[in-house]
């Protein structure tokens, strides 16, 4: 028997693909906490259908999941794999072509029989396994099925309880292919079947199965050391961008008193966040599963006037319908957020797939003047700081505030230095000063000097006062139909959300510096893929810098000083050029777009390559 | 907290004016609003609940601007969705003593989803729909309870949609307190008010109110001196259904509701009023009142239903109010319909 060669690498890509009943989320899910816990940096990308149980074996009906790991910091889960494990034959054809040359595929050989062949549609049943068409890869081809059911042959359960065991079987061979211990996947099956024993022996036998076949397998001639990555010192957790939203609410709420209420409606993939919160009563967090979307934003209404910090999430067709509500807060001047997990759009779209359409929705999309302040989040981490800020302005300034996240941040993770409660951000929270009398009459719209008028709510002695949707008269909150006064409230709810441009940081360049040749401006999602594309662009010696905006409306003040130091400005954004329109608009530069709508998140070679395109473009004129 | 305007609350003998605000009353002049308005003013003093724990929310219509002219707290929010704002701002705080004010065109129409959900989770609070049959505000369309024919703005040759019935929508959501009532009897009015308050759970009122604008006299027959005795019939829990000067009665023939002359049957053969009895329930409000098309019928008020299920006054409770609810009444499907919509009378 040949040893194996261990050979040493900054970071891997590896891709996990098959039917949607494989429990690849879950093979995926355990990969990711294992090297997570060995101390590497990650990142993930979880890719799955619409339909929940799409018909087996077809193209329709695969689920991947992506993860980059490595000693060095990751920012996105990687454009190539350099390893691809496939259950059947569907689930390489559909991701082949993302392998790098020379990459190495394992392959369930059982999923690639005739029928599987058929089915993911290769021509008169052609079998890649054996047509040499792969042999530029290292193939591995393996009947995982039939070697999961000798190992459980005496286990006395089912065929098709067996069957589900077989990922488990490719875990354990691809953990000793990274030299990885399956200790904590035994835990974790311990504990899933807690009260049922014989299934989780079952599937770990299966596991260790699969690491003792990667052990003894006389072929195998490359296994993989990853060192560490030297994260600063800490405590960690994994967090998605979904779990993260919900727990900054949580720390928000807590942090400053004010109890927590939550109402939606079921969307995907908003309804993680409902999911997250609903598991925390221990927190007073009262979670409302509303009857439809208008209902949550308006529930929330209500108990946001009731003096709770009230927030409600759905993706881009919610938030369509929660609009006149939205317009009311606006009118009310009451604090709220609204969270937009935003997926492909238009109308029901690519519910599962990913997108950046949303934002001229979220920063005009309603009747009227209605500014609401817009914020994005960048990376899983970072939706737990872009809540908790979201939250602050809503309570410091009086107004409904929208938070941009989008299905590749809700459903990726990476690692979380979490904050301790000292380290967090107290609001100030208005209260009537005594001023807000005349004649003894409480003023409810009196404001002070950023236009914020004080948050009151029922049940407080000598303030009683009424709200609604119709124009206000400025100080006393009266129904006004004044021309003049409208004019004058529409530019003071203006002005206010202005103003919130001096309470927020200035804009900073995350890479790079200030004068750069060309400055790819991002926001939300693409953080990942420019950062690394940023990197590599200086590495390669050109002149580049990145600025990732978290603040989209307002923007930082500094902003448009900062864009002029660049000579071009390029755009990447997955949508037709929406934060393009913004800018030029705002700043009136030659803003370059970068687009990509494909419901899939941007490769770094993608703006990498798109950027010197438009460099080269500019040089010839 | 400093308090500078007028305290209140309990002890402090307020009176009906105190709950009056400084805003005009915009109301077309002989509106049936005025009526509620004032039985609502006039019940608050006596219901012990501090001024700045009462709450007013409306969605959007005539009825809808009635916030503004309640000194309390209120907020007049969008077309339909008060339902949802009451119901946020109860979880939240449910001490709070919440008036839901609503219309035929808010609540039935486009808020009805809200509607039925609020009923279905039976948080503690006051829902008080005004029904005229007609949209006022937008000057003048039918709406989901107009009568069959209506002629309107928009439906200048009838309407040809089926109207429904607020009171049998309002059981079938599983309402806990179900009652109807008319503008132009106060003092009724105040006693279905006050009951509804004090009801623990949601309390759902139709109010039959003259929009003397755009649909005046649709409920004449229910008003008018010479008409009224014998086309309402107030339910009294406990007490048989007699009407007209108790000269006529109703007996049960089966499932079905006759109406008897009382020369040859005696109170007792008559049918008992039980307000907690949700088949009779639903069978009163079936057989009675709806008809499509405007004619002789008769209508009845007071409360229909008065269930003392659980209340949600606290979200976690939603389970067990669902729960309680269900062990407590068997639905028994009704096999009887009647096809004229008119009422059969002996």
């Amino acid at each position: 028997m040949k040893e194996p060669v261990d050979e040493s690498r900054d970071e891997v890509v590896i891709h996990f693909a098959g039917d949607s009943g494989d429990g690849i989320q879950l093979t995926g899910g355990q990969f990711t906490e294992t090297v997570e816990l060995f101390g590497n940096d990650i990142s993930t990308f979880p890719n799955f259908p619409a339909e929940i149980r799409a018909p087996i074996g077809t193209l329709a009906g695969v689920s991947g999941f992506q993860l980059k790991f490595g000693s060095v910091e990751v920012f996105t889960p990687g454009d190539m794999f350099d390893v691809l494990v496939v259950m059947n034959a569907a689930a390489l054809k559909i991701n082949l072509k993302n392998l790098k040359p020379g990459g190495i595929i394992i392959a369930n050989t059982a999923g690639f029989d005739k029928k599987n062949l058929n089915l993911a549609k290769y021509i008169d049943g052609a079998n890649p396994l054996i047509d040499h068409s792969l042999d530029n890869y290292q193939l591995h081809a393996i009947d995982i099925t039939k070697m999961t059911r000798e190992a459980l042959k005496d286990f006395g359960l089912s065929v098709k309880e067996v069957d589900r065991c077989k990922n488990m079987f490719v875990l354990g061979y691809v953990y000793w292919m990274f030299s990885q211990t399956p200790d904590n996947t035994i835990k974790f099956i311990r504990n899933k079947f807690k009260k049922n024993t014989e299934i989780a022996e079952a599937n770990i036998k299966a596991l260790k199965t699969g690491y003792n076949f990667g052990d003894t397998n006389e072929t195998f001639k490359t296994r993989f050391r990853i060192k560490a990555a030297s994260l600063p010192k800490g405590k960690y957790r994994n967090i998605n961008g979904n779990s993260a939203l919900a727990l900054a609410l949580i720390a928000a709420s807590h942090k400053n008193n004010l109890e927590l209420f939550y109402a939606s409606y079921p969307i995907t993939p908003a309804s993680d966040i409902l999911h997250e919160l609903s598991r925390h009563k221990n927190f007073g967090v009262k979670t409302y599963q509303a009857e439809d979307e208008i209902a949550a934003a308006c529930a929330a209404i209500g108990a946001s006037f009731g003096g709770s910090l009230a927030v409600t999430g759905s993706s881009g067709p919610g938030i369509a319908l929660k609009g006149e509500a939205l317009g009311l807060a606006v009118m009310l001047e009451t604090p709220m957020v609204i969270i937009n997990v935003q997926r492909g759009g238009p109308s029901t779209g690519l519910p599962t797939k990913t997108e950046q359409a949303d934002l001229l929705q979220a920063i005009y999309g309603r009747n009227g003047e209605a500014p609401i302040p817009v914020l994005a989040a960048s990376s899983p981490k970072d939706c737990f700081d872009v809540a908790y800020e979201a939250c602050r302005i809503a309570v410091e300034h009086m107004t409904p505030v929208l938070v941009l996240s989008d299905g590749y941040v809700a459903n990726g993770s990476e690692p979380w230095q979490f904050p301790e409660s000292k380290d967090l951000k107290e609001f100030k929270v208005h209260r009537p000063t005594g001023d807000e009398f005349v004649d003894e009459q409480y003023l409810p719209y009196y404001r002070d000097e950023n236009h914020v008028r004080p948050w009151v709510v029922p049940g407080m002695k000598g303030y009683t006062h009424r709200v609604g949707g119709l124009e206000k008269e400025a100080n006393t909150g009266n129904v006004s139909y004044d021309g003049n006064n409208h004019e004058l409230m529409v530019k003071t709810r203006a002005e206010k959300i202005e103003k919130i441009a001096d309470f927020i940081p200035k804009q900073e360049i995350n890479r790079g510096e200030a004068g750069a040749d060309i400055l790819i401006l991002g926001w939300g999602s693409t953080f990942g893929a420019i950062e690394t594309a940023t990197k590599e662009l200086i590495e390669e010696g050109l002149s580049v810098a990145h600025i990732q905006l978290k603040y989209l409306f307002p923007f930082p003040s500094n902003l448009g000083e900062l864009l002029k130091t660049f000579d071009k400005v390029v755009v990447p954004e997955m949508n037709r050029g929406q934060l393009t329109k913004l800018i030029r608009d705002k700043f009136l530069i030659d803003a370059k777009s970068i687009s990509k709508v494909k419901g899939l998140p941007f490769t770094v070679d993608e703006i990498k390559e798109r950027v010197l395109k438009l460099r080269e473009y500019a040089d010839q004129k | 907290m400093q308090t500078k305007n007028k305290s209140n609350g309990h002890g402090e003998n307020l009176v009906a004016k105190d709950f009056a605000t400084d805003q005009d009353v915009r109301w077309c002049p002989g509106c049936g609003d005025y009526s509620i308005l004032k039985q609502i003013q006039t019940i608050l003093p006596s219901i012990n609940v501090p001024r700045e724990n009462i709450v007013f929310i409306s969605g959007i219509g005539c009825s809808s601007r009635f916030p503004y002219y309640m000194n309390t707290y209120g907020m007049h929010s969008i077309h339909g969705r008060a339902g949802a704002i009451v119901s946020g701002l109860k979880s939240v705080n449910p001490d709070l003593d919440i008036w839901m004010i609503t219309g035929d065109g808010d609540s039935l129409s486009i808020g009805g989803n809200h509607l039925i959900h609020l009923l279905r989770r039976n948080f503690n609070v006051n829902i008080v729909l005004f029904n005229n049959q007609i949209y006022g505000l937008t000057k003048g369309q039918y709406s989901p309870t107009s009568p069959k024919g209506q002629v309107s703005k928009s439906t200048p040759f009838g309407s040809v949609d089926r109207p429904f019935n607020p009171i049998t929508l309002a059981l079938g959501s599983e309402g806990t307190f179900v009652a109807r009532a008319i503008d132009r009897n106060p003092i009724h009015l105040r006693e279905i008010l006050s009951a509804a308050h004090d009801h623990n759970g949601a309390s759902f009122i139709e109010i039959y109110q003259n929009c003397n604008v755009f649909n005046d006299g649709a409920f004449e027959e229910f008003t008018d001196k010479s008409l009224k005795d014998k086309n309402t019939l107030y339910l009294e829990n406990g007490r048989p259904l007699l009407f007209d000067n108790e000269s006529k009665g109703i007996v049960l023939d089966g499932f079905k509701p006759v109406i008897v002359d009382m020369d040859s049957y005696s109170p007792d053969d008559c049918w008992i009023h039980d307000d907690e009895d949700k088949i009779k329930a639903s069978i009163l409000a079936e057989f009675f009142d709806y008809t499509e098309e405007r004619g002789n019928y008769l209508v009845l008020l007071e409360y229909f239903i008065k269930i003392r299920g659980i209340p949600m006054s606290r979200y976690s409770r939603i389970r067990s109010t669902f729960i309680n609810l269900k062990e407590k009444l068997i639905w028994i499907h009704c096999s009887v319909v009647i096809t004229s919509g008119k009422l059969n009378k002996a």
